[in-house]
């Protein structure tokens, strides 16, 4: 598979993503330099974490100006697989490829930290290969994770299927207690409609490796894999 | 000129000495240069005859102190660039854009170096969390080293955090840098090339941070330090990340001949300096730099300390594509100097020569032996012995109390704040006994800790200065890497006073003695002379940074235990001491006595014990004692390992002696029953006592015939008390 990993003035978990997709899964992955404007021959495109732009201003709110976004738009209504981790899922709402908004964390502080997540779905192209749903052990590091949405969109959301993680207990409760940043009904990941777009906050790079504490962020990389019909 | 020196904190010795070097009274702008430059922060000029003395070469040194950061061969082609330094000043000032741009002065230290910085260490020391100036001083550094370390993508892996009355108005904050480079790609802040380009990269000079270096960080605190907010600058971590990009890819181009940050004295500093370490001279062309303020004397211009700024030199032909590469990544870039030959440093301004002085004069600055004296607080504190003191009947009450408190208790408030994980290589989270980076390219990877006990250094600085190394280098050999050399952040209070140069003579005597013990070097550091409120000295707080390596990354060690059943093993002596202890402090609220004896043959004893049991895996964990002895060590390699342990103190001392005894060289590790046979055997050849004092497993910390305290209270107590203890403050 061919992974471009759009790389924006402040990211900075684009050489994160670039060694687990290289290094650890063995598929071709390149950067895409944020101007830009072509997209074509990856199967997949990754908006890494950072501050793009310094997030001075709103996260992601000056990066979804940038010229490849406009590719990126093409590319995902085209039905491209694309995914967006913390910065890029922010970015990723700004440009309105996910419904919602991103506030800041209810204890106003960042945290960087391991969190569970429960998966909702298995219907989407992200999570087919997380068997049964189940709890995934993925670090968090984010000071605007608070997850907003209007509830009649919440509610279709809902039903169509596109809240793919929320944040649990390690039992997979997702109680208000197992929430970390103040998000609407624990959401920590989302597709769009079509379930070509995710979102989420939670770093599955950083859970790829022994290593590093857990390899539960792997299945995403793998479910991918297996809807493309890649080997890792 | 005689007010205007006194104003820029020269002394009239200094004012004379000037006169000299130039033949002639200095004009403004370059009184205004030599007041920076012969600054305590930038010349050194009070320490640099004691810190002469110290150890600097070693096989694995590339670059040792005098460059920008220090380079350590790690093996395999690569090196370790590191530093610490200190904001202090600026940070009791303003404590979020203090910390922020100590972070961004330190991480431009490295990569000036040519590395891809890759971790950050913070130590920091605070008044009593009770006052809620310390709660406002300490909220403000964390969130911004957070925020600014956090936006560069550079992990916050590690550091340390002490509350105590004698940093009440002067709080410290340093930063520990470290970065990894391929050795071909090292660079040096040197213009050796007549003929060749200075370019100033990244942000516009503006007029904040003038002075910095002289009046804020050289010059006590007294009721009118609000007033120097103005000095303190703003950082842009934004900016800074663009420039650690942009560098780099010059550097691994091959486009620089050298380059510097600037930061403390700004062009001055950055012009001069590499002037001198190249054998040149240097044309600066004032007019040329982007400004903020467009009526900007050519004075403001080379004293500005703005933040976020390169120099970079090149040869003629590379300016091109230098000036490309900074246009890729969105950063300003002009060409404001050249390289000359000879030694004089000139500012023209259009075609008028507005300072003309020799670079080396600049860069050296004077040298100051200072005045020495005993202070007369010693005898009375040492002669104070803690064993006459009554013992509390409940030593349960006393463990949970120790575990609770703000210096023991876990700092997951203060390292959840700060992104730990980014770049993927830390292999010890924060929160055991040094954080743990793998080098992905290699098998290869680095420990770092980051000791001081202040109490121990206010009560004999050279003991304490010893013990913090020791400290240092026990913590990274228990998780399984050898010492291999150090940097350090030397904090103190005024030099002129020779009660405070006393302290600081001990000091780095201690640290030499202890590093030819170790047989390792120094190869970067600071001083941070000057910390003082109201008369009133902090404790000498001299911070020791050690790395280390581990040859293979799959060896390395945790605090916590791993496995129920195994065995609980004790090394080290325990002897009756609780001079400045913790226990001391928290049941008797005494800072007194004398610290815990140091033996160094017993201290690399237990280090290679810990190297060799780690290296052929019989150890499962390890974690050293220090503040609050054997209870501690204890209680956290449970929490940290989620499980209970049985003990049983068989030692011949009293219980609260065994417990609470902050006795150096010892370690708890944990084991296998079936390798016990090979640690002893180990332990034997080292002459480490090693005594099997339980095992682990259960829900309890269970002391036999003792007390006990069930996991679930000890970690509650341990992982809160410190969260509590800020929140405290906004009720």
């Amino acid at each position: 598979m061919r992974f471009g990993i759009v790389m924006f003035p402040g990211s900075n978990c684009e050489q994160d993503c670039l060694h687990v997709l290289r290094d650890v899964l063995n598929q071709d992955a390149e950067y895409v330099w944020h101007q830009s404007s072509d997209v074509s021959g990856f199967d997949c495109l990754v908006l890494p974490g950072g501050f793009s732009y310094g997030d001075y201003l709103r996260t992601g709110a000056i990066a979804r100006f940038s010229p490849v976004m406009k590719a990126v738009e093409k590319f995902a209504i085209g039905g491209g697989l694309v995914i967006g981790i913390c910065n890029g899922f922010q970015i990723l709402l700004e440009a309105g490829l996910l419904p919602g908004a991103m506030m800041r964390n209810v204890g106003l502080k960042f945290i960087c930290r391991f969190v569970d997540i429960r998966v909702e779905t298995v219907n989407t192209p992200w999570t087919r290969s997380c068997a049964g749903g189940g709890v995934l052990e993925i670090p968090i590091a984010h000071n605007e994770g608070n997850y907003q949405v209007p509830a009649g969109t919440l509610e279709e959301m809902k039903r169509r299927g596109q809240i793919v993680f929320r944040y649990c207990s390690p039992e997979g409760s997702a109680h208000p207690d197992f929430n970390p940043n103040g998000s609407i009904e624990n959401i920590a990941g989302i597709c769009n409609q079509e379930g070509n777009v995710l979102g989420m906050m939670p770093h599955p790079e950083r859970a790829s490796e022994l290593e590093l504490g857990s390899t539960d962020g792997l299945v995403i990389w793998r479910s991918i894999l297996a809807h493309c019909g890649a080997r890792a | 000129m005689a007010e205007l020196y006194e104003e820029l904190g020269l002394t009239s010795e200094e004012y004379q000495e000037i006169k000299r070097i130039l033949g002639r009274e200095p004009n403004k702008v370059e009184l205004g240069m030599y007041s920076v430059m012969w600054s305590e922060h930038c010349s050194y000029k009070s320490s640099k005859v004691m810190l002469s003395k110290l150890p600097t070469e070693g096989e694995r040194v590339v670059v040792g102190p005098g460059e920008n950061a220090g380079v350590v061969d790690i093996g395999g082609g690569f090196a370790a660039v590191f530093k610490m330094e200190s904001h202090n000043h600026p940070s009791a000032v303003e404590p979020f854009q203090g910390a922020a741009t100590g972070v961004g002065g330190i991480v431009r230290d490295i990569f000036t170096m040519g590395a891809r910085p890759i971790a950050l260490i913070d130590p920091l020391r605070f008044g009593s969390l009770e006052n809620p100036k310390t709660r406002y001083l300490f909220e403000g550094v964390v969130s911004g080293i957070a925020s600014y370390g956090n936006c560069l993508g550079i992990p916050t892996v590690g550091g340390e955090l002490y509350f105590e009355e004698a940093y009440e108005e002067n709080p410290l904050v340093n930063v520990l840098c470290v970065g990894v480079l391929p050795i071909s790609r090292l660079t040096k802040g040197k213009a050796a090339v007549p003929g060749s380009v200075g370019v100033l990269i990244g942000s516009s000079t503006g007029r904040d941070g003038i002075g910095g270096v002289s009046v804020l960080a050289s010059q006590e605190f007294d009721e009118t330090s609000q007033e120097k907010r103005p000095s303190v600058q703003v950082g842009d971590p934004f900016t800074e990340k663009l420039e650690i990009e942009a560098c780099l890819e010059m550097l691994e181009k091959g486009l620089l001949l050298g380059l510097q940050d600037l930061g403390g004295a700004g062009l001055t500093c950055a012009t001069c300096e590499t002037a001198e370490r190249g054998g040149c001279g240097m044309d600066v062309f004032v007019s040329k730099v982007p400004l903020r303020e467009s009526d900007m004397e050519p004075v403001e211009i080379m004293m500005s300390e703005s933040q976020e700024r390169m120099f970079a030199i090149c040869r003629k032909e590379d300016l091109e594509p230098v000036l490309k590469i900074c246009e890729k990544w969105g950063l300003d870039a002009t060409p404001v100097a050249r390289v000359t030959e000879g030694d004089n440093l000139r500012c023209f301004l259009d075609d008028e020569v507005t300072a003309e002085v020799p670079a080396s004069s600049l860069a050296s600055g004077p040298t100051y032996l200072r005045k020495e004296q005993k202070p007369e607080y010693r005898d009375r504190v040492n002669s104070f012995n803690p064993l006459e003191l009554p013992v509390p009947s409940n030593l349960r009450d006393v463990f949970t109390k120790i575990l609770a408190s703000p210096n023991i208790s876990s700092k997951k408030w203060v390292y959840e704040q700060y992104d730990h994980m980014v770049r993927l290589n830390t292999v010890v989270l924060p929160g055991s006994d040094a954080a743990v980076l793998r080098i992905k390219e290699t098998e290869k990877g680095i420990a770092l800790s980051c000791d001081c006990n202040g109490r121990y250094c206010y009560l004999d600085p050279y003991r304490g200065t010893q013990i913090a190394l020791a400290e240092s280098a026990r913590n990274v050999a228990s998780s399984g890497a050898s010492p291999v050399a150090i940097t350090n952040c030397l904090n103190f209070g005024n030099p002129e006073k020779p009660e405070i140069f006393w302290q600081f003579a001990r000091a780095v005597e201690g640290l030499t003695d202890g590093l030819r013990e170790l047989e390792i070097p120094v190869v970067s550091g600071n001083v941070s002379f000057y910390n003082e409120s109201f008369g009133e000295a902090i404790y000498p707080t001299p911070i020791v940074g050690m790395l280390g390596i581990i040859d293979n990354i799959e060896r390395r060690l945790e605090a916590g235990f791993k496995k129920d059943g195994e065995l609980i093993v004790l090394l080290g002596q325990t002897l009756a001491e609780l001079g400045g202890s913790e226990y001391l402090k928290i049941v008797h609220g005494k800072v007194a006595g004398v610290p815990p004896r140091l033996n160094w043959s017993a201290e690399k004893s237990l280090i290679r014990l810990l190297l060799s049991a780690s290296s052929s895996g019989i150890i499962s964990s390890a974690h050293d004692l220090s503040e609050g002895g054997l209870s501690v060590s204890l209680a956290e390699a449970c929490i940290l390992g989620k499980m209970g342990a049985e003990v049983e103190l068989t030692g011949e001392l009293k219980a609260h002696l065994e417990l609470f005894s902050e006795s150096q060289s010892r370690a708890l590790v944990s084991i296998k029953p079936e390798r016990l046979d090979e640690l002893e055997k180990i332990a034997l050849e080292e002459r480490v006592p090693a005594r099997v004092i339980g095992k682990t497993g259960g829900r309890k910390i269970l002391l036999k015939g003792l007390f006990e305290v069930d996991i679930e209270e000890a970690t509650y107590l341990y992982e809160n008390s410190l969260e509590q203890m800020v929140a405290g403050g906004h009720r």
